[in-house]
């Protein structure tokens, strides 16, 4: 942002050098082309014809005659639309029911006197040292017994209302000036309409990237649904691709269109909200 | 006056702590209850004291989940407490392409860890692209058994972890490098302390507090590992089954059409124990920031 780049010069420290300038960006380079580097191959790979040898020893990031060949083998081989639909709906769930739970919840606690305030917020704040690894096998068992194991249910359930986005939530919340609060109140406003009208408008950067990391959460979660799911129609991507691995992991194209189908919807809908990911990141959003 | 009625709030927080009695509270009492059982998927079980315990002491895999937590943890912590504020520093500036490669050096995070382990299993496959590229250039005469050597595994495991991780920790450093005053830098720019003088007397003490927050996240996560190891050893924690995580033990000894669900609960309140001391510091902490 050139602009930016403007207003905050100053003469001292500003003061780039062509040389410190280049490092810089050579560096970058590097870190990108590691970064990256990785995806494109796994790319490349999956658009190689089979007539290409993938493992050739001079290897050739792009495709000779690129095909989507390896894409249609994969949806031959398992119900990959189907698992993508499976994700999808488990990321919907999660999202919704985080943004709906945790702002109620967030802005009780931030906002509405109530007795037993603080013992809640120490509830919420006490789970935070509790890693999800050590009550999946329980959490398992309760899932069970409600009836959804082997369900798409039982995977979004656990994970619709987090006790770490009603804390970011409540501290969104609490930025707001307790003035206006105040004068909402004289003015005869309801808790509905405070929350609707001053309370929302003001945490969109939280609300977002809650909605950014859920879904991400939930599209990547693997653990949990490898516990939960049995039924080959009821995957989700992630536990679908593995056992895609583990029976048919011949074929490299293949394996790479698998994995594409799973990254590329995270990436493109990253990169269409980072804009609002990082400014959320900015006000403090993410912390710990 | 009032400003709301006494049961809103309870109304309000009622959806998220249902959820938080029933899918934490409950589950982490439960946990430690079964710890104390034999029970399994199938059938109901009873309790055993502390067999499940004992068993434990015995179970060389779990010699070896610790000994490979415990490299995970000495390799990760110093390489992802330092090497992502390197990167924030760089990507900092309101310079051109920032924003890109801010948002680039996050795709890594963003990926699933099975993917990311799929893509790493193709790179270091006996005939992929690494081991191709080293022995072209003459580095190596026989491909590298990175996917099937005890320890090649682990550590090749340790550098997807590393290298999925480097976008995270730079977010976080970025929101507090926000904080550090620029007129310090320019104070100390202006003494004439060259680029590395102003790193060490400015931005470190200026982020101190976050370095100790990412090394304590980076350490509690080295516990957690379990999609990386799970898929690059092929399921099993590798040909001897030696490359194994914590977590890996528990889905394991849990999974199957008879689960040992007591067992599984013992360990989980092992891991529960490790990872507990290093989070209760990191909620201390992270309330005096506050």
């Amino acid at each position: 942002m050139p602009r930016e780049a403007g207003r905050r010069r100053s003469p001292v420290f500003d003061a780039v050098t062509p040389l410190g300038l280049t490092a810089r960006y050579l560096t970058l380079l590097v870190v990108l082309a590691i970064t990256v580097g990785p995806m494109l191959w796994e790319l490349s790979t999956s658009l190689k014809s089979a007539a290409e040898d993938v493992y050739t020893a001079t290897p050739r990031l792009l495709p000779a005659h690129p095909t989507t060949a390896a894409y249609d083998q994969v949806s031959r081989t398992v119900p990959i639309a189907r698992f993508a639909l499976n994700s999808l709906i488990v990321a919907v769930f999660c999202v919704g029911g985080n943004l709906a739970g945790a702002t109620a919840a967030g802005y009780a606690l931030a906002r509405l006197e109530f007795r037993g305030r603080r013992l809640v917020l120490g509830l919420f704040l006490a789970t935070l040292v509790l890693p999800g690894e050590v009550t999946v096998i329980s959490q398992y068992q309760t899932v069970a017994r409600l009836g959804f194991s082997d369900s798409l249910v039982g995977v979004a359930l656990p994970s619709m209302i987090g006790a770490l986005n009603v804390l970011l939530m409540r501290n969104a919340f609490l930025a707001i000036p307790v003035e206006l609060e105040d004068a909402a109140v004289l003015d005869g406003a309801n808790v509905w309409q405070r929350l609707r009208y001053l309370g929302l408008p003001s945490v969109k950067g939280t609300l977002s990237v809650i909605a950014i990391l859920t879904f991400i959460g939930a599209w990547d979660d693997f653990l949990w649904p490898l516990l939960v799911l049995q039924s080959p129609d009821k995957l989700t991507l992630t536990v679908g691709l593995s056992y895609l691995h583990s029976v048919f992991s011949a074929d490299p194209r293949t394996m790479a269109a698998g994995t594409m189908i799973a990254l590329i919807p995270v990436l493109v809908l990253f990169t269409a909200l980072q804009r609002f990911f990082f400014r959320g990141v900015g006000e403090g959003a993410v912390k710990g | 006056m009032r400003s709301h009625r006494p049961y809103t709030p309870w109304l309000l927080t009622a959806p998220a702590l249902l959820w938080l009695a029933v899918f934490s509270l409950w589950p982490a009492l439960n946990t430690s209850v079964l710890s104390f059982t034999n029970v399994h998927t199938l059938s109901g079980g009873s309790f055993i004291g502390l067999r499940n315990y004992s068993l434990m002491w015995q179970d060389p895999h779990l010699r070896d989940a610790i000994l490979n937590t415990l490299v995970f943890m000495a390799v990760c912590v110093p390489l992802l407490t330092i090497l992502p504020l390197l990167l924030a520093l760089l990507v900092q500036r309101t310079l051109p392409f920032m924003g890109f490669f801010r948002t680039v050096f996050y795709f890594p995070v963003i990926a699933s860890a099975v993917v990311v382990a799929m893509i790493w299993q193709w790179l270091l496959d006996d005939r992929g692209l690494v081991n191709g590229l080293a022995r072209q250039a003459g580095l190596i005469h026989s491909a590298l058994p990175f996917l099937t050597d005890r320890w090649l595994l682990l550590f090749s495991a340790i550098a997807l972890t590393v290298w999925k991780g480097l976008g995270y920790y730079m977010v976080l450093y970025l929101s507090a490098l926000g904080n550090v005053r620029r007129e310090l830098h320019e104070a100390a720019a202006v003494d004439g302390a060259g680029a590395v003088r102003r790193f060490r007397s400015v931005t470190v003490p200026g982020v101190r507090g976050t370095m100790a927050l990412v090394a304590m996240l980076v350490a509690v996560n080295a516990m957690r590992v379990f999609a990386e190891l799970y898929v690059l050893g092929g399921r099993t924690g590798g040909i001897g089954g030696q490359d194994v995580s914590l977590v890996m033990l528990i889905q394991q000894a849990a999974s199957g059409a008879d689960g040992r669900l007591g067992y599984a609960s013992a360990l989980s309140v092992l891991l529960f124990l490790l990872t507990v001391g290093p989070l209760l510091l990191l909620a201390r902490w992270n309330r005096r920031e506050d």
